[in-house]
C-alpha cells in the first residue's frame, strides 16, 4: 500500500509538469499588449512600463518561464493587480467553498446514482429499470448552469423557499450556509449521478450474473445480504473510476455554477478575473484546482487497491 | 478459356463488392432498428433543419429590436417572449442552434483528426508513447472544461478561439481512447501477416488498423458533439464564446440569468433546446455502443 503511494505521489511529477507548464504559456497566448489591458485608457507609458516589468513581459520567454518556475517552487503564484495582494493567498482564501460545494454534489451524486443503479440491475427488465435509466440518462443531458437557473427560478422567485444567490459562511449560520449551498450542490449532483447510475447498473448486472451470486441466493442468504455485501462490493471498481472522472467534472461544474448562484468560491474567483483581465488570478486558479483534481486522482486509485485486495502488496 | 477466366474473376470482384454493401446496408438497418439510435437520429436531424433553415421559419430577425415589446410573456405572437431588448426569444435560439451546430462540426472533426493522429503515434511509435502520453495525462489533469474557459479567456471571444479551446480539451481523452483500441489491433495475427506480406507502414496504418480500431472513436465523438454543445452554451454563458449581439443558446442564457426575476422564459427555453440536443446525440452514442461495440457497457470513457 505505501510502495504504491509512493509510486503514485512519483508518477504525479511529469502531470504536474505539464499543468504548471500549459498555465505558464495561457499568458503567452493572450493575442496583443497585455499591459494596455491592464493599465488601462488613462496609462501612461512610464506606467505600462512598470506593469511591464512587473510582469515580466519585457523579458525572453524562456526568461519568464525561469521565473515562474523559481517562484513556483517557493510557492509564490504571482500578484493580483486588481486585488492587490497575492495570487496564492486569494485562491486558497476560496477554495474550501468550491471544495465543499463539489464534495457535496459528489456525495448527492455517488448515494442516488449508486441507488438508482442498484435498483435497476435488481429489477432488470423492469418499468422501474426502464424508469431508473431514463432519469439517469435525461439527467446526464441537461446542462447543470441552466439546471441551476431553472432552480433558482423555481423555488427562489417562485415559491421563495430558498435564496436566489448569495453565501452565508458555515461559521456564521450554520441553517443559512445549508440553505445556501442545498440548491447549488444539488443542481450539480443531479446532472452527475446520471453517469454513477448507468456505470452502477452494468457492472452490478456483470457481478449479479455470476454463479458465486446464485449460490449465495440458493443457500437462503437474505437479498439484501446478497445484494450488498457479495454484488456490490465487486462492483464497486468500474463505480470507482467513474467516481473519479466525475469529481473532476464536479469540480469544474461548481467553478461554473459558483457563478449561477452568486457563491465565493475559486470559480467566482476566476471569471472575475477574465473579466478584469486578471491573468495571475486566472492562472493561480487554474493551476491550484487542477492541482487538487491531481490530489483526488490519487485518493480514486488508492480507493481501488482498499476495494481490490488482489493489488495489495501487504508489505 | 481466357474469357471464362476473365468473368469468374470478375464475378469474384462483384460478389466481393456485393457482399460489403450488404454488410454496410445491415449495419445501417441494425441502427434503424435501434429504438434510441433512431430516436437521437431523428432529433439530430431536426437540430440540424433548424440551423440550416433558421432564415426561413424564425418568425423575426435575431437582433431585431422592439421596444414596445420588452420582456414580454410567452404569446401567441412571440411563443417564447421577449427580453430585455424587445427581441423575439425563438428567433434568437433558431439562430443560437447554428453556432452550436457550427461549434460542435468543427470541434468533433478537429478533435477526430488530432485524436487519431496523436493516438496512433503514441501506439505506433514506439519512442513517442511516454512523451505523448504524458502530455495529455496533463491536460487531462485540468477538471472539465476549465481549461477551456481559461484558453478561451486568453485567446479571447470569438467562435474560432472557442472550437479552438475546446479541441484542445477534448482531445487527450480521444487520442487515449485511439491509443487503446490501437494498441488491441496492433496485436492480431492478420496485422503481423499483412507485414509477412509486405503491407507497407502507410497501408497497414490506414487500411488495416485504423479501418478495424475505429468504432470506439466514433462512438466517443457522438459524444465529444454532445459535450462540446454544452461547453459552448457555457463559454458563451461566462462571456468568454462568440460575442454578442449575434445570439448563441449560452450568451441568450446569460441574457436570462440577468432577467431572472421577472421573465423566466429567456432562460428556460434555450436551455431545454441544449438538453434536448444533448440528449439526442447520448441516445444516438448509446446505440452506436450497442452495436459497434456489444461488449462495452454504457457510460465509461466520456470526455
Amino acid at each position: 500500500m505505501i510502495r504504491f503511494l509512493i509510486y503514485r505521489l512519483l508518477s504525479a511529477i511529469p502531470v504536474l509538469f505539464v499543468v504548471t507548464l500549459v498555465t505558464f504559456l495561457i499568458m503567452w497566448l493572450v493575442p496583443g499588449d497585455i499591459s494596455a489591458e491592464i493599465g488601462g485608457i488613462d496609462a501612461t507609458a512610464a506606467d505600462l512600463q512598470a506593469i511591464r516589468e512587473r510582469l515580466g513581459l519585457d523579458q525572453p520567454l524562456w526568461e519568464r518561464a525561469l521565473r515562474w518556475y523559481g517562484d513556483l517552487f517557493r510557492g509564490d503564484l504571482g500578484h493580483s493587480y486588481t486585488l492587490n495582494r497575492s495570487v496564492i493567498d486569494a485562491v486558497l482564501e476560496r477554495l474550501p467553498v468550491t471544495l465543499s460545494l463539489a464534495g457535496l454534489a459528489l456525495l448527492l451524486a455517488t448515494i442516488i446514482g449508486m441507488l438508482l443503479g442498484i435498483l435497476a440491475s435488481v429489477r432488470h427488465n423492469t418499468w422501474m429499470d426502464q424508469g431508473a435509466m431514463v432519469t439517469a440518462l435525461v439527467g446526464l443531458s441537461i446542462p447543470d448552469f441552466w439546471f441551476g437557473i431553472v432552480m433558482i427560478i423555481l423555488f427562489g422567485v417562485w415559491l421563495g423557499w430558498l435564496p436566489t444567490g448569495g453565501f452565508v459562511p458555515l461559521a456564521e449560520d450554520p441553517v443559512g450556509w445549508a440553505r445556501s449551498m442545498v440548491l447549488p450542490a444539488f443542481t450539480l449532483a443531479i446532472t452527475q449521478m446520471g453517469v454513477i447510475a448507468r456505470m452502477t447498473r452494468s457492472a452490478m448486472l456483470d457481478v449479479l450474473g455470476q454463479d458465486y451470486i446464485r449460490t449465495a441466493r440458493a443457500k437462503g442468504m437474505r437479498a439484501r445480504t446478497v445484494i450488498f455485501r457479495h454484488a456490490l462490493r465487486n462492483a464497486m471498481i468500474p463505480i470507482i473510476t467513474v467516481v473519479g472522472v466525475i469529481s473532476g467534472v464536479l469540480l469544474s461544474g461548481a467553478v461554473v455554477i459558483e457563478t449561477v448562484f452568486s457563491l465565493p468560491g475559486v470559480g467566482r474567483l476566476i471569471i472575475g478575473a477574465i473579466q478584469r483581465r486578471d491573468f495571475p488570478i486566472i492562472q493561480g486558479g487554474l493551476l491550484i484546482t487542477a492541482c487538487v483534481f491531481v490530489f483526488v486522482n490519487i485518493l480514486v486509485d488508492m480507493a481501488y487497491v482498499w476495494f481490490d485486495p488482489r493489488g495489495r502488496d501487504d508489505d | 478459356m481466357t474469357t471464362e477466366a476473365a468473368s469468374d474473376t470478375l464475378s469474384i470482384g462483384r460478389e466481393i463488392r456485393l457482399a460489403r454493401r450488404r454488410r454496410r446496408l445491415t449495419f445501417v438497418r441494425r441502427l434503424l432498428a435501434h429504438p434510441s439510435f433512431l430516436v437521437g437520429f431523428v432529433i439530430l436531424v431536426l437540430f440540424t433543419l433548424t440551423a440550416l433553415l433558421a432564415d426561413v421559419i424564425a418568425p423575426y430577425a435575431p437582433t431585431e429590436l422592439n421596444y414596445r415589446f420588452i420582456l414580454a410573456p410567452p404569446s401567441k405572437e412571440f411563443w417564447f417572449g421577449t427580453d430585455a431588448y424587445g427581441r423575439d426569444v425563438l428567433s434568437r435560439i433558431i439562430y443560437g442552434t447554428r453556432v452550436s451546430l457550427r461549434i460542435g462540426i468543427y470541434v468533433v472533426v478537429m478533435t477526430g483528426i488530432l485524436g487519431t493522429l496523436l493516438g496512433t503515434l503514441a501506439s505506433y511509435v514506439k519512442w513517442l508513447d511516454g512523451l505523448i502520453m504524458r502530455s495529455l495525462d496533463g491536460l487531462m489533469a485540468f477538471p472539465g472544461v476549465l481549461l477551456a474557459i481559461a484558453l478561451a479567456a486568453a485567446l479571447g471571444p470569438s467562435e474560432t478561439n472557442a472550437i479552438i479551446a475546446l479541441t484542445v480539451t477534448f482531445t487527450p481523452r480521444t487520442a487515449r481512447i485511439v491509443r487503446a483500441s490501437v494498441i488491441v489491433v496492433q496485436g492480431m495475427q492478420f496485422i503481423e501477416a499483412a507485414y509477412a506480406a509486405g503491407a507497407g507502414h502507410a497501408r497497414i496504418i490506414f487500411r488495416y488498423i485504423l479501418a478495424n480500431a475505429l468504432s470506439p472513436l466514433i462512438v466517443q465523438l457522438t459524444f465529444v458533439f454532445a459535450v462540446s454543445i454544452v461547453a459552448e452554451a457555457i463559454l458563451s454563458f461566462l462571456g468568454v464564446g462568440p460575442p454578442p449581439p449575434a445570439p448563441s443558446l449560452g450568451n441568450i442564457i446569460a441574457d436570462g440569468r440577468s432577467n431572472i426575476q421577472e421573465a423566466w422564459w429567456i432562460a428556460v427555453f434555450p436551455g431545454l433546446v441544449i438538453a434536448v440536443a444533448v440528449l439526442g446525440l447520448n441516445l444516438m452514442g448509446d446505440g452506436l455502443r450497442d452495436i459497434l461495440d456489444p461488449r462495452h457497457s454504457s457510460a465509461r470513457d466520456r470526455p
